[in-house]
């Protein structure tokens, strides 16, 4: 019976290069949480587009349609790799924490495999059938595409939450025994609330960015009936979004103060802790102190804990050792909770206008407003992940493994870093370069001599 | 030990299912490289493209499967191989990110030249990859992967005699399997120049591959004579007879232009390797650690079996009607107008209710959620909370469009 284990799973490696090989590993995970974003809520709007042509009869639907989908299979083809990259990465950086707690987290990626495995079969089915199944079958050929993207989501959050918030097993000397997958992925009261603020997020992101694309075209004079639907379907999913993403915010920010204290305090940058505690905006944290920063009296104690004088807990209840970098949370979390606010102006703006005038915003400073908030939706994206990941350190699965006892004992961190960031940033040109390309394909509209009705 | 072994052969079918599917992927990226430059190269080139465009995906992620179960259900050997092979791998990695975002960047190329190059980043990734790959396996086949984290030789572990030879003889294979599923591609729709060159093709991959591993038999009998011992006794014997047997009538049914039968036996031929490879190692995973030793505790491996057998229910069916239509040539057809069958334009039924009925519910789920501490609370008030972006999405939607309907 597993007689034979990592020698010391729990030793320090002998790494120089964790900081990198954490760097490496945020790289890579920055790089697909955007396509990922894509992944969950474009099937939807590509689907809901192509049934409106379908329910209408209006061609320029299903161009719209179609030239969403050819989009969205570049962007899934881009999120094959870089999504292969992370699943690399689980050992290729961290075989201490994957060889030892793979058997419980594990099952988490193999479902997600397979989702991943069905959303592969139906985009190529979806997209190479255009035009070549029957208009029934190719909707439902969509269908898997959109729940998988949900159920993807949900086992890679899992097992987030479960590094987040680890639970299904037991310790002894170093092994890891009674383990129970289930309870451990799914039995997190941890999983939900970053779920749903992901799930969320993917609606907010590449809502915003497709609607800038269209800002865009709009400020270059190109504002026909074509880029005004293109507008305002992935416009209404963001800016709806965004304002539900608001109170669910707020709702993950209580779990965390609940589940993860530390993080809270160095999300708020607070040194002791506190009753009554306030809310510190921006400023610098130094000397176990926030300097410049904003005080709000009370408001902390009110949002972490719902009363007036609730007490807060500090950095200072445990050893320097195990606090994560405060600056880089708090300031990850303030950049979030900014750009949140900022968009959710936006937001109320554009349904403000239509909820009075029935019809767009005309101001160009709302469209100059629109090709702005994609770019900044992702950086706050990014930053909430910042929150997540570098607020659990120096923990890889929270108050149970460090990240330097999860590190690989290889050499060469360095170079791969090197080589992959060289490789992305090929990558990334060439998809700027091909979106650009695709944006830029004349606006026929597919309109043949109508066909009879044939049998394939 | 049924069920310790159990993830252990969904892992190799895993393995076997790449190298057969994804095998013919890399083998096409091989034979774009050899194509010369000239039209009918360019024919060899772009009917390779069309071939796999729409497969390739789902043929990639069963490296995924396999490293996901794999990793679930024998953790330890997973961190050692992954830690010790880490050089070899990135490099199989650099390869299938680039050919990954070829086949994106493909869509938005209009010139020959920007084809080219882009082809040519194809077929070198579509090369490097199953060298590294095969590599990767000789070190894991002649023991040079020790138990623990990057306990082996970074670079000994795959720069060596036999994971050169499972390299190349990875490539080769790729290309043998390609040119059949190319020739089979190409009958099938009636391309009969196209139809002769893969044929020829796949007759010389045929028989190099074959050298190959004649060769190779002596290469590992003189770098590690166990794995050679073993692999030429007892039930390993028995997996090479059939792989040497499977890949000689292979040949014959590509001579005789039988490709469908071909496509299949070569397929025997190349997972009969897999079969072979991992009989001869059996039970011992790693040096010293045995698959009974290496499995995961009772509850993950029944569930990983639960998930594996589960999922296969859902994702057989699925594949089948994507190589159904893939092989139909349905991907390839002419296309069709979809009919106007129901035009009718677009109403907004109440948006005003609607509206205000979305606002009711943004509130009830901000109370919900941020005021009430209760579980059950949080719950009901997410769901109000996406019935708000759903309703308000119908109220605005709606309306915006119907406004913007076409002139009828």
């Amino acid at each position: 019976m597993g007689g034979l284990s990592f020698a010391a799973a729990f030793a320090p490696v002998d790494q120089h290069y964790l900081l990198e090989a954490r760097q490496m590993q945020a790289l890579s995970f920055s790089v697909h949480i955007v396509l990922v974003c894509f992944g969950i809520s474009f099937p939807v709007m590509v689907l809901f587009v192509e049934w409106l042509g379908h329910r209408t009869g209006d061609r320029l639907y299903l161009t719209l349609a179609r030239r969403w989908s050819k989009i969205m299979a570049a962007l899934f083809a881009v999120g094959v790799i870089t999504g292969t990259v992370l699943s690399f990465e689980m050992g290729l950086l961290w075989p201490n924490f994957t060889g030892t707690f793979g058997s419980v987290f594990g099952l988490g990626f193999a479902i997600e495999g397979f989702s991943f495995f069905m959303e592969a079969i139906f985009i190529g089915i979806y997209v190479y059938g255009w035009g070549r199944l029957s208009a029934r079958v190719h909707m439902l050929s969509g269908i898997p595409i959109v729940l998988t993207g949900f159920t993807g989501s949900l086992m890679v959050i899992a097992v987030n939450a479960w590094m987040n918030h680890p639970g299904g097993f037991r310790l002894r000397g170093g092994h890891v025994t009674h383990v129970d997958p289930f309870k451990a992925l799914f039995g997190n009261t941890y999983l939900w609330h970053e779920l749903m603020h992901m799930y969320v997020a993917g609606y907010v992101v590449s809502g915003f960015i497709l609607a800038g694309c269209y800002a865009y075209a709009r400020l270059r004079g190109r504002w026909g009936r074509y880029e005004r639907i293109a507008l305002t379907i992935p416009l209404t999913v963001a800016t709806l979004a965004t304002i539900a993403q608001g109170p669910i915010g707020d709702w993950a920010a209580r779990d965390v103060a609940s589940t993860q204290p530390i993080k809270l305090a160095a999300m708020e940058g607070l040194y002791k802790t506190t009753k009554g505690a306030p809310e510190h905006l921006l400023g610098w944290y130094t000397g176990n102190h926030l300097k410049f920063a904003i005080a709000i009296p009370h408001v902390l104690s009110i949002l972490a804990d719902h009363s007036w004088n609730g007490t807060v807990q500090g950095l200072a209840s445990v050893p320097p050792s195990d606090r994560p970098p405060v600056n880089v949370v708090h300031w990850a979390f303030d950049i979030m909770v900014g750009i949140g606010t900022l968009l959710a102006l936006v937001a109320v703006v554009y349904l403000a206008i239509w909820v009075w005038r029935r019809r767009l915003p005309e101001s160009t400073w709302f469209y100059r407003a629109l090709i702005a908030a994609g770019p900044l939706a992702v950086v706050a994206l990014i930053s909430g992940w910042v929150v997540t990941e570098v607020g659990r350190q120096p923990w890889v699965v929270y108050g149970v493994m460090r990240t330097d006892q999860a590190v690989t004992g290889a050499h060469g961190i360095v170079v791969g870093y090197a080589a992959l960031a060289a490789a992305y940033v090929v990558v990334a040109c060439g998809l700027a370069w091909v979106l650009r390309r695709l944006a830029q394909a004349p606006l026929e509209e597919q309109v043949e001599p109508p066909a009879q009705l044939q049998v394939a | 030990m049924f069920l310790r072994s159990l993830p252990l052969v969904f892992v190799l079918a895993g393995v076997a299912l790449y190298t057969v599917l994804g095998g013919a992927d890399f083998g096409a990226g091989f034979w774009q490289l050899f194509a010369p430059r000239n039209e009918r190269g360019e024919q060899v080139r772009e009917f390779a493209h069309h071939s796999m465009g729409p497969v390739w995906e789902a043929n990639h992620v069963w490296l995924i499967f396999v490293l996901t179960v794999f990793w679930t259900c024998y953790p330890k050997a997973f961190g050692s191989i992954a830690s010790t092979l880490a050089v070899v791998l990135f490099i199989a990695l650099l390869g299938i990110i680039f050919r990954g975002a070829t086949y994106a960047f493909r869509a938005g190329a209009s010139t020959d030249r920007e084809l080219g190059r882009i082809d040519t980043i194809f077929s070198l990734s579509s090369i490097l990859t199953p060298f590294a790959l095969g590599a990767a396996v000789g070190g894991i086949a002649t023991n040079r992967v020790p138990v623990g984290n990057a306990a082996g030789h970074l670079f000994s572990s795959w720069l060596n005699p036999t994971s050169i030879f499972i390299g190349v003889l990875a490539v080769a294979s790729c290309a043998y399997l390609a040119a059949i599923y190319l020739a089979a591609d190409a009958a099938r729709e009636g391309h009969q120049a196209l139809e002769r060159d893969f044929r020829l093709r796949a007759l010389g991959a045929g028989v190099l591959a074959g050298a190959i591993a004649i060769a190779g038999i002596f290469v590992i009998n003189a770098d590690y004579h166990t794995l050679f011992h073993s692999l030429l006794s007892g039930r390993a014997l028995a997996a090479v007879i059939v792989s040497f047997v499977a890949g000689l009538v292979t040949l014959m049914l590509v001579y005789t232009r039988r490709y469908e039968p071909a496509r299949y036996c070569g397929a025997i031929a190349v997972a009969a390797i897999v079969a072979g490879w991992a009989l001869a190692r059996w039970p011992t995973i790693l040096p010293g650690l045995t698959v009974a030793q290496a499995a995961a505790g009772h509850d993950t491996l029944v569930w990983a079996v639960l998930c594996v057998l589960g999922g296969g229910v859902i994702l057989f069916p699925s594949l089948a009607f994507l190589f159904r239509l893939a092989l139909a040539g349905r991907f390839h057809a002419a296309e069709r107008n979809v009919p106007d069958e129901i035009a009718q334009p677009l109403r907004a039924s109440r948006p005003g209710l609607v509206a205000r009925l979305a606002v009711a519910l943004l509130i009830a789920g901000f109370g919900l959620l941020n005021i009430a501490n209760a579980q059950w609370a949080h719950a009901v008030g997410i769901v109000f909370l996406v019935c708000f972006v759903v309703l308000g999405f119908r109220a605005i939607v709606f309306s915006a469009l119907g406004e913007q309907a076409a002139p009828r």
